[in-house]
């Protein structure tokens, strides 16, 4: 157990220290989602009493296009000098791999909603009308929802043509129920109708399900090439 | 076996001529739809086959990891490729019926969307397979097809809870069916179900042949041997 803790340990901070540096993927996400905000905020009118009803779902499908941006470099950096095929003839548990990916992943989405969340408020005059405290847990549980299976699949697609399409056409069907369950539980929260409880619940048996899925199947998704 | 399947293939040809025959002209004619209900008898045998066959993809695809017999992936790749077929069939037939009845094409139904959502799985499942370079390929497709077994109870809770909160004013089924009705369906059922297993019968040995050449390919070039 303290090896699996160590390999993770060594992973997610050689990943944070080499995000840290360069700051790549979290820039081009920030910008990315900044530039869906903007254009949605064209498409739709920002002001409108109706706009604590979509953005709902506006906010979580931008931050779903910007953490497809950070997922599809998961693994690219692995493949440079045969990394990953050292990976694999050690003797490291591959999930320790996966788990230092899918928090890398994790922290770095995190930040970004983080920073956005705020923008987004200010943009569409947002104000939550329900219980604010829950929104908390439902932005966990979505981001885990979304990175644990985007890592997985970023891993699946490393080995095939146009990868970096590759990603979410594999990510999108799987993540609709979680998707809707993060849209639909924002909404309620911010409109302050009804209760968001059933909402996070499917969450995190959606998290709970595939995170099991996940960390069962990893070893056989590394070992295939 | 293999004189099997021109036997299967004349039985199927038989048996959709005659439950086309009872379709349009034995089954009695739904009081308030009319005709246009009698699609019907495509709609629900292509949606039962499609699923059946999501179900054999998902049992091969299990068998395929456990045991890693090619044939199990080649029964896989068939039957999501065979099931989509006829999940179209299904995502066609329902607006075309819905339109008449219900006055609008589609409806954020809790049918219709898992439908949908299952469709999309299996076309990112084929979509996989046919863009995944790797001898590996098998294996990935696997993985991805329990991916998507786990993730439809999810869509049906999800999409259950959603439409009990915005009850619609369109919402088909339920109520008992006549039992000529019933008598129709279920030979329509029976001859889809076997022109499915034509289909994927024909398909999986074109599969199983395809790869042989394949081998044979590069065993040829892995000799050296000039084309």
């Amino acid at each position: 157990m303290s090896l699996m803790r160590s390999i993770t340990w060594a992973t997610l901070a050689k990943d944070i220290r080499l995000e840290w540096r360069s700051k790549d993927a979290l820039n081009s996400m920030l910008f990315f989602s900044l530039l869906v905000v903007v254009i949605f905020s064209f498409s739709f009118d920002p002001n409108a009493e109706e706009s604590r009803e979509i953005a709902g779902g506006l906010i979580w499908v931008a931050f779903l296009f910007a953490a497809v941006v950070a997922l599809n470099q998961t693994w690219a950096r692995e493949l440079r000098n045969q990394v990953l095929d050292a990976y694999r003839v050690s003797p490291a548990p591959a999930t320790a791999l996966f788990v230092a990916k899918a928090l890398g992943n994790f922290i770095l989405v995190s930040v970004l909603e983080a920073l956005m969340a705020p923008l987004f408020m200010i943009f569409y005059n947002l104000r939550a009308l329900g219980a604010a405290w829950q929104l908390i847990p439902v932005a966990i549980l979505g981001t885990w929802a979304l990175v644990v299976n985007g890592t997985f699949f970023a891993a699946m697609s490393l080995r095939t043509r146009s990868r970096e399409i590759m990603l979410p056409l594999l990510l999108f069907p799987i993540s609709i129920p979680a998707v809707q369950s993060m849209v639909e539980a924002t909404r309620i929260i911010l409109s302050g109708d009804g209760a968001a409880r059933f909402w996070i619940v499917l969450l995190l048996t959606y998290d709970m399900v595939f995170t099991t899925a996940c960390l069962a199947l990893f070893e056989t998704v590394l070992q295939a090439e | 076996m293999k004189r099997a399947f021109p036997i299967l293939a004349v039985v199927t040809a038989i048996l959709l001529a005659y439950a086309f025959y009872e379709a349009i002209w034995v089954a009695p004619m739904e009081r308030t739809m009319g005709d246009v209900q009698r699609i019907f008898y495509y709609h629900v045998p292509s949606a039962w086959t499609a699923f059946l066959l999501f179900f054999v993809n998902l049992v091969a695809s299990v068998i395929y990891l456990v045991r890693r017999n090619p044939r199990a992936d080649a029964v896989a790749l068939v039957s999501a490729e065979v099931g989509v077929v006829f999940c179209t069939i299904v995502l066609v037939t329902g607006p075309i019926w819905a339109r008449p009845v219900w006055g609008i094409w589609w409806t954020w139904d809790i049918r219709l969307t898992t439908t949908l959502v299952l469709w999309l799985i299996y076309v990112s499942y084929l979509v996989l397979r046919r863009f995944s370079e790797s001898s590996q390929t098998p294996k990935l497709a696997a993985v991805l097809a329990i991916f998507g077994a786990l993730d439809v109870p999810l869509v049906y809770f999800s999409i259950w809870f959603f439409r009990t909160q915005h009850p619609q004013p369109v919402i088909g089924g339920g109520g008992s069916i006549d039992p000529r009705m019933l008598h129709v369906l279920l030979i329509n059922w029976l001859a889809f179900s076997c022109l499915a297993l034509v289909f994927s019968w024909a398909r999986y040995r074109l599969e199983l042949l395809q790869r042989e050449v394949e081998e044979a390919e590069s065993l040829q070039s892995l000799r050296g041997v000039p084309q």
